[in-house]
């Protein structure tokens, strides 16, 4: 009969794992109690206690760039919505433009014409080699700022104005009728769908031309005409900048620190989408495109109904973290003075003192956005695998 | 250190090198191996044949631990497998294994490979490895590569110069996993000839493998491996020529 | 067949690559005219409009910041140690230090030759060359040159440390005085430097069949990589003191490398578990077999293959570490952005802007493009014989 001898437990092959997880929990437990007694301590002397009911307090600051109603005398949670919609507004068309600028570059990257192909190349090389904050520091303190001021602005057919106060622009104004056309732009649309489908089905089962995409563009037309005889009028007007002594009047006006923070975004990520674009086509195997020539399609054609769709498989995981890239930046918005939600965040650490809740909470918008763009990613991988089985 | 006298029936030659009793493994619910037994004696050279998934490579592998096993006891030149970190680094410097897909270091010279484990496991002197290692080349017939990368050589000449890794620790058995599936046929030679150098030198063999000739050439005994579980053994002869059980007739009649 | 006369290859050549449909031709000549125009703007601005002596007048704290001019000299005493050592590289290893050192000498040259540079700059850029060469002469000739090489980064890495800051050697220069491009390169080296190994170890631990050691290290990449640089930099700025307590200072600058190199340890660790999955089980099952245990398993088979596997991509975080340390300026550090945006402020250099921006936006240019290079030789020299 074999001794049982007793196996020191860092020699047990099953025990060793527990024993070293143990110690790494004792380990970061440790750091984790001498961190935050410290932070207790300090949070002490300073004499503030950790909560967020500082969000109900009065913000006494003003915030130019909004899309919704605020004054000074409005709370601090109210200034961080501010904040947040701001940074939405700059992700949201950022993320559009900058994909729809670096899918064309990232084309004209491939181009058989030697011009282009070197264009977008040197523009790509640049753009990724420089760092963004350089850029928009580019953009804001050599391009935006040192246009001229109001009342020497230059314009174009008095219809855009350019100054170092911002840019305006012709915009609509919306007009009470504005919701009524909305209700029946929205039933138009509906119909349209609604018909499509029911047009193209009876054109498949009874083999007769039935024109599902004219039914469908002509009930949109209709419900528009019913709104116009309805109202008796347009759905919205448009308003044209005016120079009122150092001011605009009217129009919409495009911050500075808009603009920059903006631009700067979308000419840095469109380069790197424009890198993601060309990288996705290239890899779509060359028998593909020779498989259309044979068929006899044009360029265009291969490319929207061939190329485009087989490389989207590959593009769209990276091009998803290049937009999350592209929402974490916005933060340098602080760096030109755009009130992004980081900036308010920022301003009212100064005011408050709170840093910790404020980090908190910024952390966590983030994190949260970040974690809902990785899910979308993953709910769209699975579903583009499915479509190819 | 382990003391082999304190743990078991002591080092006798007759006893033999490798004792496996009653092997069971799941993978999950999945029962791969079922109550496998098994003796090798010093010298012999087994073959062990049988379908795909049948277990036979996850057996082989639950000798040097690579695989572990959930019931059944494993005692390898004296030293039984257990939980005992010692017990597995020791027997796994008492085995060599060579694989199906070759798995040579491909950031690595040739001669590194070789030299790799007898410097550090072994702690043997950098010289000394050398030295050894240039002879076992000369023995697998590569002399002349041992600065080469692996990638720079042919699949027959990888699988060579992984039979010389293994040699290059001077284990007292050698596994084989399929060593020539990957092969292109015409490889196939010189890979199995340095393997019936090897039997016949004395070393102790198991080979997982479908070449029947080369079992019948120079195995000492043959396995039938089927569904997790030894289903028959004995002499390549008897075992080729006269199967008893079903189910050896069947994978015979599908490859012979 | 028969061979087209020159003149006729590069007329075929332009009507292949510009001219091959309508379309084209029309992208072709458009596309000719803008360039004609940004050229224009661009030669015009360089040569002519372009105030270029705001740039001459700030080189030096362009360069270093706030740095002592007398004890400038320390500085280029450890670049040109620098150098020489890299030189010993080149010629005892060759490989991609080549690259390296032939694009410093190329750089030191260019620099050289630019009309602002002060004499002495002039005559420490010519024997940062001469050290460079001397170096290689030294690595061919001298037969233990490697070790030599490596005991010499060993001892010079402290003695340039004691040469920048001083500690008692030499005149002590407090490490707020670094600025500009030096503190732009001190930081990210210690980036790189403390990050690598910390990411390496995040990527074992989120490979690691451990429980606890892999959910810690997915959770700490997952929220690193999810929130932006900037407010981990301001977590460090504001938060850093208050969690290590009254007892350790930490000036400024440290406390962004230490932000940066947590930030950037999890963009590391993402990238050598991408090089680890791409290393086929087998390797681990010979490497077992053959009786390594895990450090060495991991030391001489595993890590070796992940990062080869990974280079241009660890070499993308180094580029991308290299432009993110302009964000120190939001956190009003003196880097090279930082200055640059002092300078601009001075009513002196009013309207100097542009030029300012372009100077920092090339520096930053050339450093990327050449590490882009260094990357392919690297990957060259190291696909180690590919049938």
């Amino acid at each position: 009969m074999q001794k049982k001898v007793a196996i020191p437990i860092w020699k047990n092959k099953k025990a060793l794992p527990v024993l070293l997880q143990s110690m790494f929990v004792i380990l970061i437990a440790a750091l984790g109690i001498f961190l935050i007694t410290n932070a207790i301590e300090g949070l002490r002397q300073i004499g503030i206690k950790l909560g967020f009911d500082f969000f109900n307090s009065t913000a006494s600051f003003s915030i130019d760039d909004k899309l919704i109603a605020y004054t000074p005398r409005d709370s601090y949670g109210r200034a961080l919505l501010v904040g947040l919609l701001n940074t939405v507004k700059v992700g949201a068309i950022g993320i559009v433009i900058s994909a729809v600028i670096g899918l064309f570059i990232g084309i004209g990257r491939l181009s058989d014409n030697w011009l282009i192909k070197k264009l977008t190349g040197g523009y790509v090389e640049l753009i990724r080699n420089t760092p963004l904050l350089i850029q928009i520091f580019f953009l804001y303190f050599a391009v935006l700022l040192p246009l001229p001021r109001i009342e020497k602005n230059i314009n174009i057919y008095n219809l855009f104005y350019f100054s170092n106060r911002g840019t305006a622009i012709p915009w609509f104004t919306a007009k009470p009728s504005f919701g009524v056309w909305l209700v029946f732009l929205a039933v138009g649309i509906i119909l349209a769908i609604i018909l499509w489908r029911v047009m193209l089905k009876k054109q498949v089962e009874s083999g007769k031309a039935r024109y599902p995409f004219i039914w469908s563009i002509g009930s949109i037309v209709l419900m528009l005409l019913a709104a116009y005889l309805l109202t008796s009028g347009l759905p919205v007007g448009i308003s044209i900048p005016r120079i009122k002594g150092v001011l605009f009047e009217g129009g919409y006006v495009i911050s500075s620190e808009f603009a920059a923070i903006l631009l700067g975004l979308i000419i840095y990520h469109s380069a790197f989408i424009a890198e993601i674009v060309r990288a996705g086509i290239m890899a779509v195997p060359k028998g593909q495109i020779e498989a259309a020539k044979a068929l006899g399609l044009k360029k265009g054609t291969i490319m929207r109904l061939v190329i485009l769709p087989q490389a989207s498989r590959i593009i769209i995981p990276s091009a998803t973290s290049q937009f999350l890239n592209l929402f974490k930046n916005s933060t340098l918005a602080i760096a030109v003075g755009y009130t992004d939600l980081f900036s308010i965040g920022n301003t009212i650490i100064n005011q408050t003192g709170r840093a910790i809740e404020i980090m908190i909470l910024m952390a966590l918008v983030y994190l949260i956005v970040s974690l809902a763009i990785s899910l979308f990613m993953n709910y769209f991988n699975k579903h583009f695998q499915l479509v190819e089985r | 250190m382990v003391d082999k006298h304190d743990l078991n029936k002591g080092e006798r030659q007759e006893e033999p090198f490798i004792i496996c009793k009653n092997i069971n493994k799941w993978f999950g619910s999945l029962h791969v191996l079922k109550n496998v037994s098994l003796e090798v004696r010093r010298g012999e050279v087994i073959v062990i044949i049988g379908p795909s998934g049948s277990g036979k490579s996850t057996f082989i592998r639950t000798i040097n631990a690579l695989e572990e096993i959930q019931q059944g006891e494993i005692i390898v030149d004296g030293i039984s497998l257990s939980e005992n970190i010692d017990h597995i680094d020791a027997i796994r410097k008492e085995t060599g294994m060579v694989f199906q897909q070759f798995n040579l270091f491909p950031h690595m010279t040739i001669l590194d490979n070789i030299t790799l484990a007898p410097i550090w496991v072994r702690k043997w002197p950098k010289a000394k490895a050398v030295e050894i290692a240039l002879e076992l080349l000369e023995r697998v017939g590569i002399h002349d590569q041992a600065k080469k990368y692996p990638g720079q050589l042919s699949g027959g000449q990888q699988q060579r110069v992984a039979i010389a890794r293994a040699l290059a620790m001077q284990p007292k058995i050698i596994l084989f996993d399929e060593p020539t599936s990957a092969l292109d046929p015409e490889m196939i030679k010189e890979v199995l000839d340095v393997m019936k150098t090897l039997a016949g030198s004395g070393m102790t063999l198991l080979v997982v493998t479908h070449e029947m000739n080369f079992a019948r050439e120079v195995a000492d005994r043959a396995v039938f491996f089927d569904g997790g579980e030894i289903i028959e053994s004995g002499t390549p002869a008897q075992l080729f020529e006269n199967p008893q059980h079903d189910r050896t007739k069947l994978f015979l009649s599908q490859i012979l | 067949m028969f061979e087209t006369k020159p003149r006729y290859r590069s007329i075929i050549w332009l009507k292949e690559n510009l001219f091959n449909s309508w379309a084209n031709s029309i992208l072709t000549c458009l596309s000719a005219i803008v360039i004609f125009f940004i050229v224009k703007g661009i030669l015009t601005f360089m040569f002519f409009t372009g105030k270029w002596d705001v740039i001459s007048a700030n080189l030096k704290i362009l360069m270093v910041g706030q740095y002592p001019v007398v004890e400038v000299w320390r500085i280029w005493l450890a670049l040109c140690l620098t150098v020489f050592l890299l030189g010993i590289s080149w010629g005892s290893r060759k490989g991609f230090f080549t690259m390296i050192s032939v694009a410093i000498i190329a750089v030191f040259a260019v620099i050289a030759m630019l009309p602002f540079i002060s004499m002495t700059s002039k005559a420490w850029l010519l024997l940062g060359i001469a050290l460079s060469v001397a170096g290689y002469w030294l690595g061919r000739t001298v037969s233990f040159a490697k070790k030599l090489n490596l005991a010499l980064w060993l001892v010079c890495i402290p003695f340039m440390l004691i040469l920048l800051n001083g500690f008692g050697i030499f005149k002590k220069v407090n490490s707020n005085f670094w600025g500009g491009f030096l503190l732009t390169i001190l930081i990210a080296v210690v980036t790189i430097v403390f990050s690598f190994p910390l990411g390496i170890l995040l990527s074992l631990g989120r490979r690691s069949k451990l429980v606890v050691i892999r959910w810690f290290s997915i959770i700490y990449i997952e929220v690193i990589r999810g929130v932006p640089l900037i407010t981990v930099l301001f977590g460090a700025q504001l938060l850093l003191p208050l969690f290590i307590g009254n007892g350790i200072e930490l000036n400024n600058v440290l406390r962004v490398m230490i932000g940066f190199t947590l930030f950037n340890a999890a963009y590391v660790a993402e990238t050598v578990r991408g090089g680890m999955q791409a290393i086929p089980r087998g390797q681990y099952e010979a490497a077992e077999a053959l009786g390594l245990n895990f450090v060495q398993k991991t030391t001489f088979i595993i890590m070796p293959q992940a990062l080869r596997n990974v280079i241009p991509a660890l070499v993308g975080t180094v580029i991308e570490v290299f432009k993110d340390t302009s964000l120190v300026a939001i956190v009003s550090l003196m880097d090279l952005l930082g200055i640059a945006k002092r300078i601009i402020a001075n009513p002196e250099f009013l309207g100097r802007q542009m030029e300012v921006f372009i100077f920092v936006a090339g520096v930053f240019l050339i450093l990327c493009l050449l590490l882009s290079k260094v990357s392919r030789s690297l990957e060259v020299s190291l696909a180690c014989g590919k049938r």
